[in-house]
Formats: structure tokens, C-alpha cells, sequence
């Protein structure tokens, strides 16, 4: 669960295929790195993450461009559907091009820290280490481009009233473009720790993933970055723990409920403001 | 405006080759490199394949929007004719002949059609019911509901468990499953009282999923994964099967007629079809009652609504009510047509598939939606035949009929007044 907290720029049912394609060139990419003799962690996990994500910011672009820019003028719904649509296209191209059958990554960081506690002790492997610090430098590195670059005041205009930003000059288009791309790349950075974590994969893997980023960035309250990261820190927290300590079949369940909960106390999610309409 | 331009050959070559290089880029990886364990194939030759009926798509369409026909439907995209359709006062549809007419090939249908043929309708119908059931909630009340498939499977489950557990048969559990339905929709309709958009949908998506889960994992009571059988429907006791238990009649001999398999489908179809009619014909009321307005106000504007006097809390909780008793019903129908139930059956693509049929239909709109739930229902039929490319296709068709038509495939319209001589307005 640890990436999962990165996405949430783009609706969470297309980011789940998204997610998944990124996990599938993340496999293909340390594949071909392998053939072409590169052995060392540093170099493979670098050209895998740069290829991921700049292939992965290239779905995002075609799909905003093919399926969200038609209908950027119409009702609510619409994109709503063309992404259900797109997320089944995703899924069974995977499917077609590489198969059903499920997919691997060879474990990449042998080893892992044990601190003796008493009798027990705690494992902490290298790979969780170091899924948890490229999770941490890719939320630091967004938050960064959303509060302090140009692209990111852009970003923040067009959310909050897009006649008013383009009436002073910005693209917004163009700003809502980048921001799938943006999406895409952060969903590729989470789907290579993922399956990094993991070590496997398949064509199915999206869905479920893409259900809990959006439960997250909702439970965090919409539009509010720290929000979504604190709704995706909870969310896994609680339901590891529920699963390791109560019943694993239900996590779900469990994280569903939990979700109810909190919105029924807080409508508009834990950090979020309260929506305000003026008449 | 000016007389047709000359078509730009240069721009049309130029967005090609793009079109080619982004391809390369998308299709490269993932269609190119076969993975195989940890290792790889390589498969150029389809990359190739991909990327040229790319190029010669985008080269054909960049020619096309050129012409003055394509610039016409470009403007067509451009400028986006919202809102409600008013018809002149004295405008009469021509689905005065367009409605008896189905009607009267409802009826006749099932005399021709042989068993896939039924199921195919059956399962249309099925999908009519819940689409007229969401079209309340989502398309008059305007509250996305992504979990509506949890009332469906509360209906499904309802005649399973009812007849395992209870003896319950079809009749019975039929008004009881809208019930339950109903009751279930309160249920979720108090939490979400105060959340909009975003917030609403994924707490109903919860909700589906919820009862989803509830059922794929309670093994002792509801069979888990392996799902229940269900009892076929009897017509005043008389089974449909060759023959029947204990002793009782079954319908061929009683009516003194040949056996015939289809004949169980048959009388659900007739079932469904009268049921579908009256649930149309009660929506078309209540469209037109005080409800239906307050409903329709709902979805325009909450605030403006809750100030000229409407109960907001009434409004969306007989919205929520009214739809769930609908997927209940269909939900019964479709455990009685499978003759089995089990939790694959109501994930969340069943519910984005409901939804596609409001949006697709255009939202509100009651002829729209029975057509949508056909074309999404009959089309993985006619699918079939490409196998491993039908989910890939469905998907092509939702995104496609969603550009092509953003606002439904029929828009609302309403018939408008006007006043009479003579008297004060």
C-alpha cells in the first residue's frame, strides 16, 4: 500500500489501469536492462522509474487527449463513463498483448534490516526501505511542483475556476493535459514500487488499486494534497492491521466502513474545506 | 464565413507522423515485448501493425475534418446545446405509433424467437429495469450512485436465500425483494444526506462493494463464492420443468400441451415485460407528480431547491428508496433466469455498466434509456464472435458513443404551455 497515496490527480478508475500498465513496462524495462548486461540497483532502478513514468505520462496524454478532451464541454457523467470504457480497453489490451497468465520481478534488494526486540524480533527489508524513501521524495517532489512552480499556480487556477484562469491568460487545456500527464507519471511511480513490493502482477491488478486511491484522495478531502497522503497513510495503516490482528477477508469491508464513517462525520473528508456555495 | 479552404496536405502528413511516434511510444513496450518469465519476446511485426493502422487512421480522419463535412461536425463538438428541450404546446411525438407498435411486437416475440434469442431479450429487459431504476436516482435526483448494483444483488439473493431458507418462492420474494431493496436504499440514503459529487459516489461505490464482499465471504450463510441455486418460477403452482416434484402437475400437462424447454423463459419474459411496462408507465406519473418535480429540482440546484420549501431529506431518500426497489425487482428476475446466483455477478462493472446506460440513454430521459440498455446489453452478443477482443471493443463502443453523443442518445424534452385567452396568468 505504500505508493498507493501518490495518486491522485486523475480519476481513480482509469489511474487503476494506468497503474497497471506502469507495473507491466516496469517489468519489461528491468527485463530489457537485464539483457543488455546492467546489474547494479542504482542503474536499473533509475532507467526503470525514468522509462515508467515517461512512457506511463504517454498514456496519460493519449487517453486525456482520445477519451476526456472530447467532452471536456459536457455533462459531469460523461468522462465518468469514457473512463469506465477506457479502463476496459487498458485491461484487455494488457491482456491480449502479454497474456493472462500472471507476471514477476526478480527481488532486486536482497537482504533487510532485523531489530532484536525481546524474544521476536522486527524485519524491515531493504526493498520496503526504499519503497517508503521514493515514496516520501515523490510526494515531496509533488507537493513541491504543485505549490511553488508556475505549472503548479497554473494548475491550482484552473481547478478552482477555469473561465477565470483562461479569461487571465492561461492554457487551461493545455494545464488540464499536464495534469493527466502529471497523474499518469505519479501512478507509474507507484505502480514500480508496487510491484517492487510485490514482486507480481497481472493484467487485473488495477482495479482494486485504482478504487482505493480515489477512496483515499476522497477520504483526505478532494483537492487537498496532504489530505490525500494522510487519507492513503490511514487507509493502508488500518487495514494491514485490521487484516493482521481481526480477519483478512473482510479488510475491505473494513475500509469501506471505515470510510462511511469518517465522511458521515467530516462530508468533505478529513483536511478538506467545506464546501461553501454562493448564491 | 469564408468559402471552403484548401485541404492542408502538409498538416495532415505532419499530425500523422505524430500519431506514429506517440503510437511507437504506447504500443513499443507493451505490445512489442513479450514478457516470458523474467526474460522476453520480442514481436516487432505486431508494434509495426499497430503503429501503421494508427497512422492511416489519424491520416484519413486529419484529411476528413478538412473538408467541409468534417468541419461541420467539428463545430458540432464545439458548441454544446444543453438543457432541457422545449416542444411547442401543440408538438405531438411520434411515439404515439413508435410505443404500441413495440408493444405489439413485445407480444408477438416470443411465438418466433428460439431459446438465445429470449435470453438475449431477457437479459435487455433486465437491464431496462435497473437503468429506469438509476435514471431516478442518478438522472432526476442527480446523486451518482456508483454501489446500485448492492440492490440488484439484494433482490438476486433475496428469492436464493428466501428459498432456502424460508421456502419462499418466485411470487413471494418478487414484492418482497422490492421491499427489501427499498429499505436497503434508506439505509445508505441517511449517511449521504449531506455529501455531494465526489464524496457521494464513492460512498455508494463503498456500499456496493460492502454488500459485495459480505456475500463472496460469509460462507456459511450465502455459499461464498460458489453462489446458491435458485427455484424456478411457477405460474398458480404449476412447474415448468418436465416434470414435477412431489407429486404436483407440471404446466405442459395441465394445459395439455407438448414439452418445451423454452417455455420457463418464456413466461419470464411475459413476466418481465408486464413488469417493465408498469414500471414505465409509473415513472412516467411520477415524473410528472410533485415528487418528480422536486427530484428534477434536486438535481438543478439543491440550495435554490431547499429554500422554495422542499424537504431535501424526503426528496433524495424517496429517490433512493424508489430506485433500489426497482434493481430489486430485477434482481429477481435475473437469479430466476440463471436459475443460480453468485457474487461475480454484482461487482462494480455491473454497476459502471447500469451507469453507461443512464448517461448513454441521456440522463433522465426514459425512451433514451430502454434504448441504451439494449445497445449495451445486445452488443457483447453480437460480439461474440471476436472472442478475445469483445471486452476490448465494448470498451471502444462506451468511449465512442460517449464522444459521439456527450448528452445521451435522447435529450430531455418537455412539452411546453401556453397560456389562455382571457385569462389572468
Amino acid at each position: 500500500m505504500d505508493g498507493i497515496f501518490l495518486q491522485q490527480l486523475v480519476n481513480g478508475l482509469t489511474l487503476g489501469s494506468v497503474y497497471m500498465i506502469s507495473a507491466y513496462l516496469a517489468a519489461i524495462s528491468l527485463a530489457l536492462l537485464a539483457y543488455f548486461g546492467i546489474e547494479s540497483f542504482p542503474l536499473l532502478i533509475l532507467g526503470t522509474l525514468i522509462f515508467t513514468v515517461v512512457v506511463t505520462g504517454v498514456y496519460g496524454w493519449v487517453i486525456e487527449r482520445v477519451a476526456y478532451k472530447p467532452l471536456r464541454n459536457s455533462t459531469r457523467l460523461a468522462p465518468l463513463i469514457s473512463a469506465i470504457g477506457i479502463s476496459l480497453i487498458l485491461q484487455n489490451y494488457a491482456q491480449i498483448a502479454q497474456g493472462a497468465k500472471q507476471q514477476g520481478v526478480p527481488t532486486l534488494l536482497a537482504g533487510a534490516w532485523r531489530v532484536d526486540i525481546g524474544t521476536g524480533f522486527v524485519q524491515l527489508t531493504y526493498t520496503k526501505v526504499f519503497i517508503l524513501l521514493a515514496a516520501f521524495a515523490g510526494m515531496a517532489l509533488l507537493t513541491y511542483v504543485i505549490k511553488y512552480t508556475k505549472l503548479g499556480r497554473m494548475c491550482r487556477a484552473t481547478q478552482q475556476d477555469r473561465k477565470m484562469a483562461s479569461i487571465l491568460g492561461i492554457n487551461t487545456d493545455r494545464v488540464i493535459s499536464y495534469v493527466f500527464v502529471i497523474g499518469a507519471a505519479m501512478a507509474a511511480l507507484a505502480g514500480v514500487l508496487i510491484t517492487l513490493n510485490y514482486g507480481t502482477f497481472d493484467f487485473y491488478a488495477g482495479f482494486i488499486i485504482g478504487i482505493k486511491a480515489f477512496t483515499a484522495a476522497v477520504l483526505g478531502g478532494i483537492g487537498s494534497l496532504p489530505g490525500a497522503m494522510l487519507g492513503g497513510i490511514i487507509l493502508g495503516i488500518s487495514e494491514s492491521l485490521f487484516s493482521g490482528l481481526i480477519n483478512s477477508d473482510y479488510k475491505d469491508v473494513f475500509s469501506f466502513s471505515l470510510l462511511v464513517v469518517i465522511l458521515i462525520f467530516r462530508p468533505q473528508g478529513l483536511l478538506g474545506r467545506p464546501l461553501v456555495a454562493k448564491v | 464565413m469564408s468559402a471552403a479552404k484548401p485541404i492542408d496536405i502538409k498538416k495532415s502528413v505532419v499530425d500523422t507522423v505524430l500519431a506514429g511516434l506517440i503510437s511507437l511510444i504506447v504500443f513499443g513496450p507493451i505490445v512489442g515485448v513479450v514478457l516470458d518469465g523474467y526474460s522476453f519476446n520480442l514481436e516487432p511485426a505486431r508494434v509495426g501493425l499497430l503503429v501503421a493502422i494508427v497512422m492511416v487512421g489519424r491520416f484519413a480522419m486529419s484529411l476528413f475534418l478538412q473538408t467541409p463535412k468534417g468541419v461541420k461536425i467539428l463545430q458540432g463538438f464545439e458548441s454544446s446545446g444543453s438543457g432541457v428541450h422545449v416542444l411547442a404546446p401543440d408538438y405531438k411525438s411520434r411515439l404515439r405509433w413508435i410505443i404500441p407498435a413495440l408493444i405489439v411486437i413485445a407480444i408477438v416475440f416470443p411465438i418466433f424467437a428460439n431459446k438465445y434469442l429470449l435470453t438475449v431479450v431477457i437479459l435487455g429487459l433486465i437491464y431496462v429495469l435497473l437503468g429506469l431504476g438509476l435514471n431516478i436516482v442518478v438522472g432526476l435526483a442527480g446523486l451518482l450512485d456508483l454501489g446500485y448494483v448492492a440492490f440488484y444483488a439484494i433482490g438476486a439473493y433475496g428469492l436464493a436465500l428466501g428459498y432456502q431458507y424460508l421456502g419462499l418462492g418466485f411470487w413471494s420474494v418478487l414484492p418482497l425483494a422490492a421491499v427489501a431493496a427499498a429499505l436497503a436504499g434508506c439505509i445508505l440514503g441517511f449517511p449521504v444526506l449531506r455529501m455531494h459529487g465526489d464524496y457521494l459516489a464513492i460512498v455508494t461505490l463503498g456500499f456496493g462493494e460492502i454488500i459485495r464482499l459480505v456475500l463472496n465471504n460469509w460462507l456459511s450463510f450465502t455459499g461464498g463464492p460458489n453462489g446458491m441455486p435458485v427455484p424456478s418460477p411457477t405460474f398458480l403452482g404449476l412447474e415448468f420443468g418436465r416434470r414435477a416434484k412431489e407429486g404436483g402437475v407440471p404446466f405442459h400437462e395441465f394445459f395439455g400441451i407438448d414439452y418445451n424447454p423454452n417455455i420457463k423463459f418464456m413466461f419470464i419474459y411475459i413476466v418481465l415485460f408486464l413488469v417493465v411496462l408498469a414500471v414505465l408507465y409509473i415513472k412516467h406519473r411520477l415524473t410528472r407528480m410533485p415528487v418528480g418535480r422536486a427530484w428534477e429540482a434536486l438535481r438543478e440546484d439543491e440550495i435554490a431547491c431547499r429554500s422554495m420549501g422542499l424537504n431535501h431529506v424526503l426528496v433524495k431518500l424517496s429517490a433512493f428508496t424508489i430506485g433500489a426497489s426497482t434493481a430489486g425487482l430485477a434482481g429477481v428476475f435475473f437469479a430466476s433466469y440463471q436459475g443460480f446466483v453468485n457474487p461475480s455477478s454484482f461487482t462494480f462493472f455491473e454497476s459502471a455498466l447500469i451507469l453507461a446506460i443512464v448517461v448513454l440513454g441521456g440522463m433522465g430521459s426514459t425512451v433514451g434509456v430502454v434504448i441504451a440498455a439494449f445497445v449495451l446489453t445486445v452488443a457483447p452478443e453480437l460480439l461474440r464472435s471476436f472472442s478475445e477482443y469483445r471486452v476490448l471493443l465494448f470498451g471502444v463502443l462506451m468511449v465512442v458513443m460517449m464522444i459521439w453523443r456527450p448528452r445521451g442518445l435522447i435529450r430531455i424534452s418537455r412539452t411546453g404551455v401556453t397560456p389562455r385567452k382571457g385569462v389572468a396568468p
